[in-house]
């Protein structure tokens, strides 16, 4: 999973170093303070801290033989990751009836649309690919596939859980707040 | 994986990741210069990417050689931002509407 980490790591640093290099090259790039919604995203940005929370207890959860415990953290994991989806969805939505677009932007340099729904886009799908994997795992564990013994698919999955919260850190604040 | 380790306090490095997002957002509307904004943003970006390695993915506890593979992607990211700092040099674009004003007023001349 590391391996697989640190390849995927790469393909989001390569993406936010085209989009500051974009960026630094145009002349009328949009200041995303005024374009996006920073509340909205600042509410997204603690979710997924939350989530990433709820996934570190439901491993802890396991290892100390709480089966319950690991099953209601990782629902709490889930819930998490499906409503970071819905108002992922929303904000996108709110964007595309403005205006923006992959090759259109109201509010100045067209690249900007397209950037910012290339990297958000591919964030987004990583969470969903995140959300299908917890309930994969939440189900083998309501069928009393792990113990305090047998817990490594969890450890991978939060591995992977986290990861999505990491690079969701970067991506709010070199794309939101910059 | 991690092997048998004394736990993390979780919700301590949840109360400093909240703040640092606090703080983050709090730094944008400073009446500060965007350079200073600007490295203030990536300084806190970094502790919060550190603290959910460190702590959640328990980089902390692991071999050194697994820090190396995490640590990779920086070092290999921080090089291309070298490698795309002549492009930055290069004249300035803007969006296609513009240009493509720009071409045909170039063009009728």
């Amino acid at each position: 999973m590391w391996i697989f980490l640190a390849g995927d790591a790469m393909t989001f640093g390569a993406l936010l170093a085209g989009y500051g290099a974009l960026r630094a090259g145009s002349i009328d790039w949009p200041d995303p303070a005024i374009v996006l919604g920073i509340p909205l995203t600042a509410f997204m940005t603690f979710l997924l801290i939350c989530s990433s929370l709820t996934m570190v207890k439901s491993l802890s959860a396991i290892k100390h033989g709480d089966s319950r415990g690991m099953r209601n953290y990782m629902l709490l994991t889930i819930l998490g990751g499906v409503i970071f989806l819905g108002c992922q969805a929303y904000e996108w939505t709110h964007l595309i009836n403005a205006g923006l677009g992959f090759s259109s932007n109201p509010y100045g340099n067209d690249l900007f649309g397209a950037t910012f729904f290339a990297i958000t886009g591919f964030h987004g799908c990583h969470v969903t690919a995140g959300v299908i994997y917890l309930v994969c795992i939440f189900v083998q564990g309501e069928r009393g596939r792990y113990s305090a013994e047998n817990c490594n698919s969890v450890e991978i999955l939060g591995l992977y859980w986290h990861f999505v919260d990491l690079v969701w850190i970067m991506v709010f604040t070199f794309v939101y707040l910059l | 994986m991690t092997d048998d380790h004394e736990e993390a306090n979780y919700m301590h490095v949840f109360y400093w990741l909240g703040a640092l997002t606090v703080l983050e957002i709090g730094v944008i509307y400073l009446p500060l210069a965007k350079l200073t904004i600007g490295i203030l943003l990536v300084l806190m970006a970094i502790a919060k990417a550190s603290l959910v390695g460190l702590y959640f993915m328990h980089l902390r506890y692991e071999k050194p050689t697994l820090g190396m593979v995490a640590l990779t992607p920086l070092l290999i990211c921080t090089l291309l931002i070298f490698a795309l700092i002549p492009d930055l040099t290069a004249t300035p674009h803007q969006s296609s509407a513009q240009t493509t004003e720009g071409h045909t007023g170039s063009t009728s001349q």
